[in-house]
């Protein structure tokens, strides 16, 4: 009795242990939430499903073990005794104590008489491009300083970003954007994109997108040079854009504080929310498309959930934040007049609902460099800073995802490597229609029930007006009306239906004081008393 | 301060001095992006491959017939021998991987109506001048005799041999049932329905359960019968005559019929009220039908100039083949290794198609190998989205073809218009149940 009673207890154990171990699996790997096959009646149906979910399951532990093969840690920066502060770890202290490859990946690049300049990192973070206000463009394999091509373009150059690879790049110039090769020819000139003021390049879509002065959102596809959407924001000169690297929507920053999100299926804003209260400096998103950062001329830093459109928290910075980046791993790097403060933790302490983060994990500068905008190096543990006096490369450990997929970007790839990486991308490239707030809508079942549908495709269907069904629905206490402004018209929430509604209810109340009167008036001054008040 | 940075060196990722590239994976779903959409495109590119690489038609055996084709058989022992029968009465055997002429001979006056091969690799053939010959293509050259004749009383239309044991059916206006072991040329035995006198369009052994045997006639009937009771077992009778039978090779029980009203059926012989599936998209009567060696596919001629295959399990054609030049199909055929359709038409040709129309023969690379496999798996699992379903089900029909579909098609609906409009203005205690469109075609069984 005994004996079996120990037997089941170590048999719970292992089952516990392998319970566990799906659970973190499904957590890290897994595709939504599992079917319930048990209330299926269709026995084929169900044996499909049930051969579906153990497939799916499967997978998910086979991924979970394929992790023993990841062969590099992410780095870090922890303090040892209790009064040391990471922020306090200054850049000459961090190279002393790594080894000599890694310390010098962290460099300055002085160059005084063309800036402020902007930056960018090729997708597998290889090459960079430096791009200065007033007409100096660079390009270079920062790990061997090699430098690639260098121009002078003798104009005012605002925002320079690469294309799918490290052969192209393109440059928002004075009056139109620009595509040159690695080699600094110009290929193209997209007179369409009027005034550039930043760019945006969707990699999966092969979509270069600009803000202009005037306010217009314009797509271009970098693969068949066809303009696929212009849209007007309407909202004056843009500050700032960005783009959700997990559904390819494009976050625009605006004089009066908003940021409204765009695909190119829209002509108007997908979302449109107020992040500050004074104009909007910079946004940044983090990789998973679950938060995004903003630094405005409020002097706040605000994390925004955008899955939920909530502001999480809001930090204040001493002057306002001009350029605001996320890492891989979540770092994110806030640059305000000549600092950069870089913070760790964010978004965790946001979801596990936990208070602000107190202290930044790092920080940089003081030098009387005015920041220009930054931008993290993939798959390294550096942060390209842009100041007006030139570019500075610092190191800042476990910002960078230690372990890359060769077969989606690789830091390491050779010519031939790249070609077949281009033609592939090219081959899976998405089209711009396939853009929207949920990247996985393709394929998933539409649940509108088939009711619903019918009554859409048919022609003469006049959808179903909310307002008449409660314009002569009762009287007395529980009329329709009252029943719908009491239960749902008292929120904050002010819309048109609302807005209706209470139109609606003012002229009910108008027709019954007359309605009164009249009676009133009817019965005479001395019987008038008894009218009926509600009827 | 504990400190540490990343820091990878590049002869981690190619050793030096070696050209091999490291490939790296990190299964994280936030390092690959709109894995949906990707996939997505991916099915939408592999089905699109498979459309462009769609070529279907090999070549033409040899010179062909100088008449039509109008019946054919394989080899049972070998992979690369079949014959076919012509209108002028001359048999030919063909290799099919040369796509040569091997042997031939004017082996009737007449059409010849079944060609049939023997356990021994002999061959029979009966035609429309009421003999049965057997030939020996392996062993004797062209033009050589037969090695015995059979003489009946009225024209056959069609031949079957049994699995094992050494004798053979023949049809006419009954089942005729000859032994080869037995030097005598008349029939061992004949079956017939009693009622019956119309001629019988085809025959068929069932080859795994030996004795059964399955036939049609002009008399709409398809008739089964048991050599065992040596009896008639059982008769339906359809709306219209049916051209042609085949029994599955895998299931025993189930059988498919070409019919003359432009649809297959297949029925299971247990239990016949109602068909298996019914197998709907020519335009013309179907004049052939044969399961594949697997069971899970079937091929039809038809006289509307087309061949078409068939899920087994769906309603609606997977493929059609025709080319310009195609006349009337008379007869079709899986080769034994599932992997290409033979069809003899009315221009006297006898052409090879594959049997899936984008498959390439050849050694193919393991790379290449798990590629397709990986594209066949992306198309099933999007196959439900519109742009997928489009292009898989898209082909390019030969006009009449496209034209006397758009009519039937408006024919049919007028009818089932007509009738439901009757329905609606019949008493309620007068309204009959709704037809089965699987028992539709049935009009009367016997046992």
């Amino acid at each position: 009795m005994a004996d079996s009673g120990s037997k089941q207890a170590v048999m719970t154990a292992e089952d516990r242990a392998a319970k566990q171990r799906l659970i973190e699996a499904q957590k890290a790997y897994g595709r939504g939430k599992a079917v319930s096959t048990k209330a299926i009646r269709n026995k084929k149906l169900r044996s499909t499903l049930q051969a579906q979910e153990a497939k799916q399951k499967q997978a998910v532990l086979q991924a979970k073990d394929s992790e023993i093969l990841l062969e590099h840690d992410a780095g870090f920066l922890e303090p040892e005794g209790e009064l040391e502060r990471t922020y306090k770890v200054r850049q000459d202290e961090i190279k002393e104590s790594v080894g000599i490859e890694t310390a010098k990946k962290g460099f300055e690049l002085r160059l005084n008489d063309f800036g402020p300049y902007r930056a960018d990192y090729t997708r597998n973070g290889r090459n960079l491009l430096l791009a200065g206000r007033k007409g100096h463009v660079a390009t270079m394999d920062w790990r061997d300083g090699k430098l690639g091509c260098e121009l002078n373009l003798n104009e005012t150059v605002r925002d320079a970003r690469w294309l799918h690879n490290n052969q192209f790049f393109a440059v928002a110039q004075k009056k139109y954007v620009y595509i040159y090769d690695h080699q600094g020819t110009e290929l193209h000139c997209l007179s369409k994109h009027l005034e550039p003021l930043y760019l945006e390049f969707l990699p999966y879509h092969y979509l270069l997108a600009s803000v202009g002065i005037s306010g217009y959102l314009k797509y271009t596809d970098t693969s068949i040079g066809q303009t696929v959407a212009e849209l007007p924001t309407r909202l004056g000169r843009p500050t700032a854009l960005c783009q959700n690297p997990h559904n390819a929507i494009l976050h625009v920053g605006h004089q009066n504080g908003t940021v409204t999100l765009w695909s190119p299926n829209s002509q108007t804003a997908l979302v449109k929310a107020m992040v500050h209260k004074g104009p909007v400096r910079s946004l940044a998103i983090d990789r998973q498309g679950r938060y995004m950062v903003s630094t405005g001329q409020d002097q706040r830093m605000n994390v925004w959930d955008i899955r939920m459109f909530r502001e999480v928290h809001s930090y204040s910075t001493y002057q306002p934040g001009a350029s605001v980046a996320i890492s891989d791993r979540g770092l994110t790097a806030v640059g305000w007049g000549t600092q950069v403060s870089v913070w760790r933790g964010l978004f965790d302490a946001a979801l596990a609902d936990q208070g602000k983060v107190d202290s930044p994990y790092m920080a940089w500068g003081g030098d009387g460099q005015r920041i220009e905008n930054m931008r993290w190096c993939p798959y390294e543990d550096i942060l390209g800073v842009t100041h007006d006096q030139g570019f500075a490369s610092i190191l800042v450990p476990g910002a960078g995802e230690p372990n890359f997929d060769s077969l989606e970007a690789n830091p390491y790839e050779n010519a031939h490597q790249r070609q077949e990486a281009e033609v592939h991308s090219l081959l899976t490239k998405l089209q711009p229609d396939m853009i929207s707030l949920d990247p996985d809508v393709i394929g998933k079942l539409d649940t509108i029930s088939d009711k619903k549908r019918q009554e859409e495709r048919n022609p003469d269907h006049k959808p179903q007006d909310h307002m008449e069904k409660l314009k002569n629905r009762g009287r007395g206490r529980n009329s329709a009306l009252r029943k719908y402004l009491r239960k749902k018209g008292r929120g904050n929430v002010i819309d048109e239906k609302r807005l209706k509604a209470e139109a609606l209810r003012k002229e009910h109340a108008e027709r019954h004081k007359n309605k009164l009167r009249q009676e009133r008036e009817e019965l005479g001054p001395a019987l008038g008393r008894f009218a009926k008040k509600d009827s | 301060m504990k400190i540490k940075a990343l820091s990878r060196s590049t002869a981690s990722q190619q050793a030096p001095g070696t050209s091999v590239v490291r490939q790296q994976r990190n299964l994280d779903p936030s390092q690959h992006p709109f894995e949906r959409a990707r996939e997505y495109t991916r099915a939408l590119n592999a089905i699109k491959m498979e459309r462009m690489f769609a070529a279907p038609f090999l070549g033409q055996m040899g010179d062909g017939h100088v008449d039509g084709v109008y019946s054919m058989a394989k080899d049972p022992g070998s992979l690369e021998r079949f014959a076919s029968g012509s209108g002028d009465g001359v048999v030919k055997v063909w290799d099919l991987t040369t796509r040569e002429e091997i042997w031939n001979t004017q082996a009737h006056e007449n059409m010849i109506k079944g060609v049939c091969w023997t356990p021994e690799r002999k061959l029979l053939s009966c035609a429309s001048d009421k003999t049965i010959k057997l030939w020996d293509p392996y062993n004797t050259t062209s033009e050589a005799p037969p090695i015995t004749s059979y003489l009946g009383s009225s024209a056959f239309t069609g031949v079957t041999h049994h699995r094992t044991s050494p004798s053979f059916a023949a049809s006419s206006s009954v089942i005729s049932i000859y032994d080869l072991s037995r030097p005598s040329s008349s029939p061992s035995q004949t079956l017939h329905w009693p009622t019956s006198v119309d001629t019988i369009t085809s025959v068929a052994f069932n080859q795994t359960e030996t004795s059964i045997l399955g036939s049609t006639a002009i008399d709409r009937s398809v008739i089964l019968y048991d050599l065992r009771t040596s009896s008639p077992v059982h008769k339906m009778t359809l709306k219209l005559a049916s051209n042609a039978i085949a029994w599955n090779p895998m299931e025993a029980f189930n059988f498919a019929v070409a019919n003359e009203d432009h649809n297959a059926y297949i029925f299971d012989m247990r239990k016949t009220d109602r068909a298996l599936n019914v197998l709907k998209d020519h335009v013309a009567a179907v004049m052939d039908i044969e399961f594949s060696p697997t069971g899970e596919e079937l091929v039809t001629a038809s006289y509307d100039r087309t061949i078409r295959l068939w899920d087994r399990a769906r309603g609606h054609s997977r493929d059609i083949y025709h080319t310009k030049r195609m006349q009337r199909v008379f007869s079709a055929k899986f080769t034994p290794d599932n992997k290409y359709v033979l069809s003899g038409s009315d221009d006297g040709n006898v052409r090879l198609w594959r049997a899936k129309a984008s498959d390439r023969s050849g050694v193919k690379s393991a790379r290449q190998r798990s590629k397709l496999e990986y594209d066949q798996a992306l198309i099933k699992r999007y196959s439900h989205m519109p742009e997928i379903r489009r292009i898989k089900r898209q082909r390019h029909l030969p006009k009449p073809i496209k034209k006397a579909g758009e009519i039937k098609r408006e024919e049919l609906n007028a009818i089932k218009r007509r009738e439901e409009n009757v329905r609606k203005h019949t008493k309620k205690e007068d309204l009959k149940s709704r037809q089965n469109e699987r028992e539709k075609m049935i009009l009367a069984r016997e046992q």
